[in-house]
C-alpha cells in the first residue's frame, strides 16, 4: 500500500504559512490540501453574529496560495468549518472570498459547497423523540433554548466530503465540521484506515502546533500506510518529537485516549509513538471503534443583550483599600437610580489586586457560602490590598444598546466622583486611557446547545452542492 | 517541590464551552512516575486549590506518551457567559505553577 499525504499549511485558515514551508509541503506531492477554519474557542459571540473571527484579508491570502496550487496539481483542496463557527453567513462569507479568488486568477473547477445548519423543527422533533443528549456538563436542552438560538450548527463526519470527492468536486468548503474530518475523508475513502486517518487528521489540524517549537502559522505534513502515519513539519527550524506530537493529544481534549467523534469513537489506548528521524515521528496503535447509533455535535448560541464597557484605572492607595465598598456602593447607586430597569448585567471587572481575582473572576463566581475552604486566591479583605494600580473594566450587559450606555455611563460618571471614606483625591477616582471611556460592544450571546444528537443518515443534514465555476463564472 | 521545578509544561484550556482542561507534562519520565505514584494531585487536591466542589473535577488521566497528567472541571461558568474572565481559559493554570507535591 503506498502512502498517503496529506499537507496541512496552518493551523486555522487565515493564521499563514511561510512560502518555504508551503514549496517543502508541495515537492512532496501531497495528495490532499486540507485546512481547518473553525473553534468554538473564541466565544459564543462568532457564531451568534455570523460573523468570522478570522479577518477576510488573512483567509484570502491563504485560500489564493492552496486553490491554483492544488488545481494545478489535480489534487483537492478541502476547507472544513467555514469562516470559524460554519454556519450559513460564515459559509457564505468563505463561499465569495473563494469566487472572488477564482475570478481574479481566471480559474476553472468544479466547487462543492457542504452547509451544516440544522433546522429548528429536525432538532425539536429529535428532542421529542429523544435522540438529543448533553454533552456533559452541559445541562438537558430545553425547547426553548431550540426557539432562542439565533444559529445551531452540527459538526459532520466524513461522509458528506466523500460524497462531494465521488461527484469530483475539487474544492470542497463545508460548514461547522468535526476537525480531523477534511484531512482525514480522502484517506477513508481510498481504503486507508479509519482510526490512523482520523488520529493523523487530529494532529495536522492544528498544523504546526504539534512541533517543537510549535507554530499556529506554519505547515505540517502527514503520511498514512497500512498501519501506521508519520508526521512531520516542513520548516528546519521546528521538529516533530514524540513527546511534542503526544502532547498535542492532550490538548483541549478531556480524556486523550478516548476521543468521540461523529459515528464512534478514536481510542488511543494502544497508540504507540516512536522517534523514526530526528524531525519525524511515526504513530501506530490508534483505533477507531464505530458506534452502534451515528451521533453527530450540536453547537447553538442565544442572544443575552447588549454590552457597553468602559476601561478606566486608579493608582490611589485610599481607593485601592476600598474598592470592593467602592463598587457595591456604585452598584447600589446605579440600582436606585434606575429602579425602573431591573434586566441589566453590571459589573466591574478588576485587575492587578494581590489575590488575583481579575483573570481567576469566574472562580469566584462560582464561589458559594456552603465553601469554607480558604485557598491561596481567595484572600479578599480589601483593607490588605496594597496593589500599586488597578485596572477596571465597567461591564454593562442590557437587552438593549441604549439601556446598556446608559447602565455603564452612569456607573462610570458615579465611580469617577464617589464620595469614599478618607477621600483625599476629590478631582476624580479614575484615569480613562481613551476618550470615549465607553465601548459599545453590541450583541453578547451565550452557548444554549452543545448536546449529540442520534441521525440515521450522515448525509441527510448536510446537502452537497457543486457548482462548476469556469474562469471564476458559474 | 513547586509544580513548575518539576514540570516542562504547565497549561489551562477550554476542552469545549462547557470543560476546562490542564495539562502538566512533566521535565523526565523519572519525575512523572514520582509525581504519579505520590497522589499528589488528587481531585481533593485540585478541588481544594481552585475552591471547587470535589465532584466538579471530571477526570484525572496519567498519559504516558507525554509524561502528563491531565486534569478536567466542570467550567465555573461556560465560555463567554456574563461572568467570563477568560474566554479560552488559557491562563487559569496560575494557581497550579506553585503547587507544592511531596516526592
Amino acid at each position: 500500500m503506498r502512502e498517503f499525504k496529506i499537507l496541512s499549511p496552518t493551523a486555522i485558515l487565515g493564521y499563514g504559512f511561510p512560502m518555504t514551508s508551503w514549496e517543502e509541503g508541495m515537492k512532496r506531492k501531497p495528495d490532499v490540501i486540507a485546512v481547518d477554519a473553525g473553534s468554538t474557542d473564541p466565544g459564543p459571540y462568532y457564531l451568534g453574529a455570523g460573523i468570522s473571527f478570522t479577518d477576510r484579508e488573512a483567509v484570502k491570502r491563504d485560500l489564493a496560495i492552496m486553490i491554483p496550487a492544488a488545481i494545478k496539481e489535480g489534487i483537492p483542496v478541502i476547507i472544513g468549518s467555514a469562516g470559524g463557527s460554519g454556519a450559513a453567513p460564515h459559509l457564505q462569507w468563505n463561499r465569495e472570498i473563494i469566487e472572488e479568488i477564482a475570478a481574479e486568477q481566471n480559474l476553472s473547477f468544479s466547487f462543492a459547497i457542504i452547509p451544516s445548519d440544522i433546522p429548528k423543527d429536525v432538532i425539536s422533533e429529535a428532542l421529542k423523540k429523544g435522540d438529543i443528549t448533553p454533552l456533559k456538563p452541559a445541562p438537558q436542552l430545553k425547547q426553548e433554548d431550540i426557539n432562542d438560538a439565533s444559529h445551531i450548527v452540527a459538526q459532520l463526519g466524513p461522509e458528506p466530503i466523500i460524497k462531494a470527492l465521488i461527484q469530483g468536486a475539487q474544492v470542497i468548503l463545508t460548514g461547522r465540521a468535526y476537525d480531523p474530518v477534511v484531512f482525514a475523508a480522502l484517506a477513508i475513502h481510498k481504503g486507508y484506515d479509519i482510526g490512523l486517518a482520523t488520529h493523523l487528521g487530529k494532529i495536522l489540524e492544528c498544523a504546526a502546533i504539534a512541533a517543537t517549537p510549535g507554530s499556529g502559522s506554519d505547515c505540517m505534513f502527514g503520511y498514512i500506510g497500512q498501519d501506521y502515519f508519520r508526521v512531520e513539519p516542513l520548516s528546519p527550524q521546528r521538529k516533530c518529537t514524540t513527546q511534542s506530537v503526544a502532547a498535542h493529544t492532550l490538548y483541549e481534549k478531556t480524556n486523550p485516549y478516548i476521543l468521540p467523534g461523529p459515528g464512534g469513537i478514536l481510542d488511543l489506548h494502544k497508540t504507540v509513538f516512536t522517534q523514526e528521524t530526528d524531525s519525524c515521528v511515526r504513530v501506530s496503535g490508534s483505533r477507531f471503534i464505530p458506534s452502534e447509533t451515528y451521533t453527530i455535535k450540536l453547537e447553538g448560541v442565544k442572544k443575552v443583550g447588549c454590552r457597553t464597557v468602559s476601561f478606566a484605572a486608579t493608582a490611589d492607595p485610599v481607593m485601592i483599600e476600598q474598592i470592593d465598598e467602592i463598587t457595591l456602593a456604585v452598584k447600589a447607586r446605579v440600582k436606585d437610580n434606575f429602579s425602573n430597569l431591573q434586566d441589566y448585567f453590571l459589573d466591574f471587572k478588576i485587575y492587578g489586586r494581590q489575590n488575583k481575582t481579575g483573570v481567576m473572576g469566574i472562580f469566584e463566581s462560582k464561589r458559594d457560602s456552603s465553601m469554607q475552604k480558604t485557598v491561596r486566591h481567595d484572600n479578599s479583605s480589601p483593607a490588605s490590598d496594597t496593589s500599586a494600580e488597578l485596572a477596571i473594566i465597567i461591564d454593562a450587559v442590557a437587552p438593549t444598546q441604549e439601556l446598556a450606555n446608559t447602565i455603564c455611563s452612569f456607573a462610570r460618571s458615579t465611580l469617577l466622583h464617589y464620595g469614599y471614606p478618607g477621600r483625599i483625591s476629590t478631582a476624580g477616582n479614575l484615569a480613562f486611557p481613551f476618550s470615549p471611556s465607553d465601548i459599545k460592544m453590541g450583541n453578547v450571546y451565550e452557548f444554549c446547545i452543545y448536546h449529540i444528537m442520534t441521525i440515521d443518515d450522515p448525509c441527510a443534514h448536510f446537502p452537497v452542492e457543486i457548482v462548476n465555476l469556469k474562469g471564476g463564472v458559474l | 517541590m513547586k509544580l513548575r521545578e518539576l514540570a516542562d509544561v504547565i497549561r489551562s484550556k477550554n476542552a469545549g464551552p462547557y470543560e476546562l482542561t490542564f495539562d502538566i507534562m512533566f521535565k523526565t519520565q523519572e519525575i512523572y512516575e514520582k509525581v504519579a505514584a505520590s497522589g499528589s494531585i488528587s481531585a481533593a487536591s485540585f478541588a481544594a486549590l481552585y475552591n471547587i466542589h470535589e465532584e466538579d473535577v471530571m477526570e484525572i488521566i496519567h498519559f504516558h506518551p507525554a509524561k502528563a497528567i491531565k486534569v478536567t472541571i466542570v467550567r465555573p461558568v461556560s465560555s463567554g457567559d456574563l461572568r467570563e474572565t477568560d474566554v479560552y481559559g488559557a491562563q487559569q493554570h496560575a494557581p497550579l505553577m506553585d503547587f507544592e507535591v511531596n516526592i
